[in-house]
This record gives structure tokens, sequence and C-alpha cells, in this order.
């Protein structure tokens, strides 16, 4: 009886003590959960990227001095009141022409400035601020176009061929073709040939635009292709997409819809570069006389106009080369951003 | 692995073709005629005379297969007799430029050295530069020098070499006299004087190349020495006592190395891509200088040959990238 009784309240005992710690874990998984519930709600994942992306110094600064550029080349020309165009005649000419920018006051008292033109004039009288605006508008309309452009090719070939298992070798045999040819060379002499007949086309301007993007787009796709058929080819051993499939999803669907998605990331990486690659190319060969004709300022060209006299007037030289070598070191510095944001290894360190 | 190298070789020679072929057919869609710098007097029939001793009458695939034949048979040919002395090619119709109506491999031959001189000295500068700087800032990851290192590189891979060559330009030569702005190719390096003068008129394209080069290499060699730098091999070699010199020099380094060298095999078609730049900044008589002419002069011989050297400079560029690739990492086995 005894025993028993002891027992008894032994058990007793053990079960109170079993209860009391039974609830206190129960508090305790509760008060954990209803903190974890308070401190993070639930997070989507571009939640994450974006913070991560944030942590990241250069790629927020390089994000905000491109979007800056951008939005100044957007609506500088409307805001600024000189006209780019606007060549000055007869007494003006002589008056307007060569000026310097109006800090050059500080060490050369003596410098033909004009307080309007506060980064001078070129030798026909042209307000360099209105050009320099007016130029980045090209270039910065070339470099978006012509990315889309390449990652639209880079994209379409990389998925059909990571897809289509018939299709790889060929596509990707032609993707190392292209990246075995001598592609500035190519696409000089590729400028001068199409240029009349896009010309004759799409006017002057509009003309030479097409040719500068198609002739960028067409030599800039191969890194995309290569990238994206190779997360492409792992993809297509994931369950989610055997999950796809075996409920009966259609080719187009399991691409659109499962895929791409997925895909972002190093898309979105490679468009950024992208921008950067092709700003380069425009310039370079605006700079060689190869891109956009005379009097039509994009920076390259600016910087191609300027450089027989820029022992004269460096300034010339200075601002358009410094304007090219800002964006692209924005766009390089939000690509990296983009990078180490969107990669699963380091994202959550 | 000796397998594998004629593998490559035999492999390369369809790519070369196709790639020859590609440039053929975009020349031919050219409207420039050799025949429009030709006066107007001279009457037409005599035109079409010249047209067909230029080799313009005939359809495409014949014309196709005689540059073939000039460029891979007749010139090395030609070749083997300035070797030789002997005159196996005497009778041989060359490749010859519309331009100055000189054989196109007199021109290459004469602006090549130019070229490799400023990109070779360039390629050296940039490495002997970029991989302690490399090596440095991923050691001292975070470091004030890994940041300035960082941004720096970043900068002067973002900077074009249109802007930094004209740049260079105004701050050395025009402002402060140091060096002069344009190349002198007539210069014959033959004593101290003029071994001096080859020097500073070298000094600022190369750095322009060299700043290019660098940031890459600098930037590729700090990520490969990270990746190694947490390895567990890196821990052994410290538990076992080595200094740490020789874990980071010796260990860490030699692994790093693989990679980077294979960018550095990678890069050379870029590096020539940018000279044609640079040697327009600065005025070098190279061969994107020639390059360049001849576009502009619709020398479509010289353009042709000259962009199919590019293309084999870049095709076998690839291939010794990936030869080195293989020899320096056993874990890497072709059959």
């Amino acid at each position: 009886m005894s025993f028993m009784e002891f027992s008894t309240q032994g058990y007793v005992m053990n079960d109170k003590t079993l209860d009391k710690t039974a609830t206190e874990q129960f508090q305790e998984a509760h008060v954990t959960l209803s903190d974890t519930i308070i401190l993070s709600p639930p997070r989507s994942q571009w939640l994450e990227i974006w913070d991560q992306f944030t942590k990241h110094k250069g790629a927020m600064f390089g994000g905000a001095l491109f979007l800056a550029i951008v939005i100044a080349v957007i609506i500088g020309p409307s805001i600024w009141w000189v006209d780019a165009q606007y060549l000055p005649t007869g007494r003006d000419f002589i008056k307007l022409r060569d000026t310097r920018p109006i800090y050059n006051l500080i060490w050369d008292p003596s410098a033909k400035v004009n307080w309007l033109h506060p980064l001078g004039t070129d030798n026909l009288g042209r307000d360099t601020l209105a050009r320099l605006l007016e130029g980045g508008q090209v270039s910065i309309a070339v470099g978006l176009t012509a990315m889309a452009l390449s990652i639209l090719i880079g994209t379409f070939v990389g998925v059909i061929s990571g897809f289509v298992r018939g299709l790889d070798g060929l596509l990707m045999r032609i993707t190392d073709l292209f990246l075995a040819l001598p592609l500035l060379p190519l696409i000089l002499v590729a400028s001068l040939l199409f240029r009349e007949p896009l010309t004759k086309l799409f006017g002057v301007e509009g003309g030479v635009f097409f040719l500068i993007v198609s002739l960028i787009g067409v030599t800039s796709w191969m890194r995309t292709a290569r990238v994206v058929r190779g997360d492409v080819l792992a993809l297509k051993e994931r369950e989610f997409i055997l999950a796809a499939q075996s409920i009966g999803t259609s080719s187009s669907k399991l691409v659109t819809r499962h895929m791409l998605p997925n895909l972002m990331s190093p898309i979105m990486v490679s468009a950024t570069l992208g921008i950067a690659t092709a700003i380069i190319t425009e310039s370079a060969l605006s700079f060689l006389g190869f891109g956009f004709p005379p009097d039509f300022p994009t920076w390259g060209r600016l910087l191609n106009d300027s450089v027989d006299r820029m022992d004269l007037y460096p300034e010339r030289v200075i601002w358009p080369g410094l304007l090219i070598s800002l964006t692209v070191l924005s766009v390089n510095y939000l690509g990296d951003g983009l990078r180490d944001a969107l990669d699963p290894r380091i994202r959550g360190r | 692995m000796l397998t594998y190298i004629i593998r490559r070789l035999v492999l390369s020679v369809p790519t070369l073709l196709f790639i020859a072929l590609a440039i053929f057919l975009l020349l031919e869609l050219a409207p420039g005629d050799p025949m429009a710098t030709v006066p107007l007097t001279v009457p037409p029939e005599v035109k079409e005379k010249m047209r067909l001793a230029l080799g313009l009458g005939e359809p495409i695939y014949v014309r196709f297969w005689k540059w073939l034949l000039q460029f891979f048979w007749i010139e090395p040919k030609v070749f083997f007799d300035y070797l030789f002395g002997t005159n196996y090619s005497q009778d041989d119709l060359r490749v010859i430029s519309w331009l100055s109506r000189a054989p196109v491999f007199d021109i290459v031959v004469k602006s090549m050295p130019q070229t490799l001189w400023v990109v070779g000295v360039a390629n050296i500068v940039a490495v002997i530069i970029a991989i302690p700087i490399g090596i440095y800032s991923a050691y001292k990851q975070y470091s004030a020098f890994d940041q300035v290192g960082t941004f720096v590189t970043m900068v002067g891979f973002s900077v074009p070499p249109f802007f930094t060559g004209p740049l260079m330009i105004v701050i050395f030569a025009v402002w402060l006299h140091w060096f002069p702005s344009i190349y002198d190719t007539t210069l014959v390096v033959d004593d101290w004087t003029s071994f001096k003068k080859q020097l500073s008129q070298m000094f600022l394209p190369v750095m322009v190349l060299a700043l290019q080069i660098t940031a890459q290499i600098s930037r590729f060699m700090r990520s490969s020495m990270l990746d190694n730098l947490n390895q567990d091999y890196v821990r052994t070699a410290r538990a076992k006592g080595l200094s740490e010199k020789t874990v980071v020099l010796v260990h860490v380094l030699r692994n790093s190395m693989i990679p980077v060298v294979t960018v550095i095999a990678l890069n050379i078609p870029t590096i020539f891509g940018g000279a044609i730049i640079t040697e327009q900044v600065f005025k070098v008589n190279g061969i994107g200088y020639q390059l360049i002419l001849a576009i502009q002069g619709n020398d479509l011989p010289t353009v042709q040959t000259l962009t199919f050297i590019f293309a084999v400079l870049i095709v076998f560029s690839n291939l010794i990238a990936d030869v080195l690739y293989g020899i320096l990492d056993p874990r890497i086995r072709y059959e």
C-alpha cells in the first residue's frame, strides 16, 4: 500500500512536474512563436533581395547615380532654356563662340565666359550643357534599347537550347562561333555597310539609331545565352518542373510560368552589365567616327569632335568623358550589388 | 593531353573557315567600288578590264576559294621565300590592298610589331601590378587598402580608353610636357637616347591599356584568392605550422592562379580590340590603325585579311586558355 501510495504520489508529482514543464514549454513556445510573428512578418523573396541590395552601399550609390543621370537627361532639355541646336549668327556668333566654363574664372580672371552658358560653348556657339543633356538622351536610349535587344536574344537562345535537346548542340556552336568573331572590327565594317539603306528607310537619325542598337544587340547576347542555358538545364531537373509536367502543363506555359520567373536573377544581372557594354560600344563607335553623324550630339560624338582642340579647351573632352564614365561606373556598381543580392549563397549572411 | 590539343586544333579549322566565310559574305554586301578613285576620263571598257584584273568578275565561291588559297598557301610560301631566299612564290598573286596597291601582308608585317610591342608591354605591366593588388586586398578583405583598391579597379574597369587616352594626353603631354602625345613609328632604336625616346613615347599608350587590363585581372585575382582562402587545405597548412607567407604565397596563390591565367589568355582578343581605340588616340601605326584606315578607304582585301587575323588571334587564345587550364589544374582531365 505504502509503496502504492508513494508511487501514486510519485506519479502525481511526476505528472505535476510534467504538466508544469509542458505548460512552460508551451508558453515558451508560444512566446517564441509570437515573438517571431511580431518581429518578422512573412517575407517575400523580393523583400529579402531588396534588403540585401540596400545593405550594399556601392549598389545603392550606383543605382541612385544612374537614376539621377537618367532623370537629368530626360527632363533636363525641357528645363534648361538654351536650345542645343541653336546657332548664333552675326555679332552674337562672335560673342558666344568658344566661351569657357564659368569655373575658369577662379584661376583665370581674363577667361571669356558667359554667365548664361555655365559650361561654355563650342566653336559654333552652341551651349555645351544643352548638348551634353541632349547627347545623354541618345547615349542612354541606345544603351537601354541595345541591352533590351541583347537580353531578348540571349534569353530566347538560352531557353531554347536548354529546353529543346535537339537544338542544344547547334545553338551552342553558334554561340561559340559568335564569341570567336572579332566583334569590334565587324561592327565597324557593318556600321558602314548598312548605313545607307537604313538611313533611306528610317531617316538619318532613326536609321543610325536602329543600326547601332541592332549591331550592339546582335553582338552581345552570347554571355546571357550561356548563363540562361546553364540555369535552364539545372531547373529542368527540379521537382516542381516534374510536378508541373505531370499535371499536363504545356511546354510554353512551363517556360513562361515556371522557368522565366526563376531565371530573373541572372537575366537582371546581365541586363545591368549589358547597359554598360552598350553605352561604351556606342561611344567607342561615335569616337572612331562610325556612329552618329557629326553635329548629332551623343557623348561619344562630343568627345570625338573636341579631341582635336583639347589642348585649348580640355573641358569639352572632360565633361562628356566624365559623364560616360560615371554612367558606366554607376551601372557596374548596380550590377555588382544586384549580383550579391540575388545570389542565395550570399543573401542572409 | 596531346590528343586533346590535336583535336582542338583540328576543330578550330572549320570554325576559322566559317568565320572567314562570314567575313567574306559580309564584305560582299559592301557598296564600295575599287574603281571609284580611278579618273573619270578612263573609258568604261578599260575600267572593266581593271576590275577583272583585280579578280572581281568571277563568282563569289571562286573568289572565296582564291582568297583562302592566297591566305593559307601563297602567303606562307612568300614567308618561306623571305626566310630562306628561295623563290617558290614568284608568279603567284598575293592579297593586294586596293588603297596602297601593295601586298596586304607587307602592311601587316610593318604594323604588327608596333601593336605587339604596345599590347605586350601593357599586358606585362598590368599583370605585374594587378596580381600583388589582388593578393593583398583578398588577404586583408574589407581593410582600407581593399576598399580603395576595389574602388580604383572599378573605376579603371568603367572608364573607357577613349576617355583616359585624351585625358592622359592633356595632363602629361600638354600641361606637364613629360611624354610626347603622338607615337613616332619611324623611330629606330639603336642607342641609349633613342631607347629612352621609345620608352617615353610608349608610356602613355601602355598606361591607358594597362589601366584597363589591371582592373580586370586584379578583380579576378581578388575573388579567386577569396575563394581559396576559406578552403580546408589552408587551415591544414596553417595547423601544421607553416609560416603565413608560405601559406598565402605558395599554397593559396598557386591554386588561385589557375582561373586567373586562363582569364589573362581569354582577355587577349579584348585587349586587341582596345588597342584599336588606343592606337587611334595616340596615332600608333599598328594593326588596328591600319584596319580603321582600310575600313574608311573601302579597302576590302585589307579589311578582310586584318579582320581574319583578329579572328585567328581569338580562336587561338581560347585554345591556349583551355589547354593552360588543363595543364595547371590536374583535376581536369580531357579524354
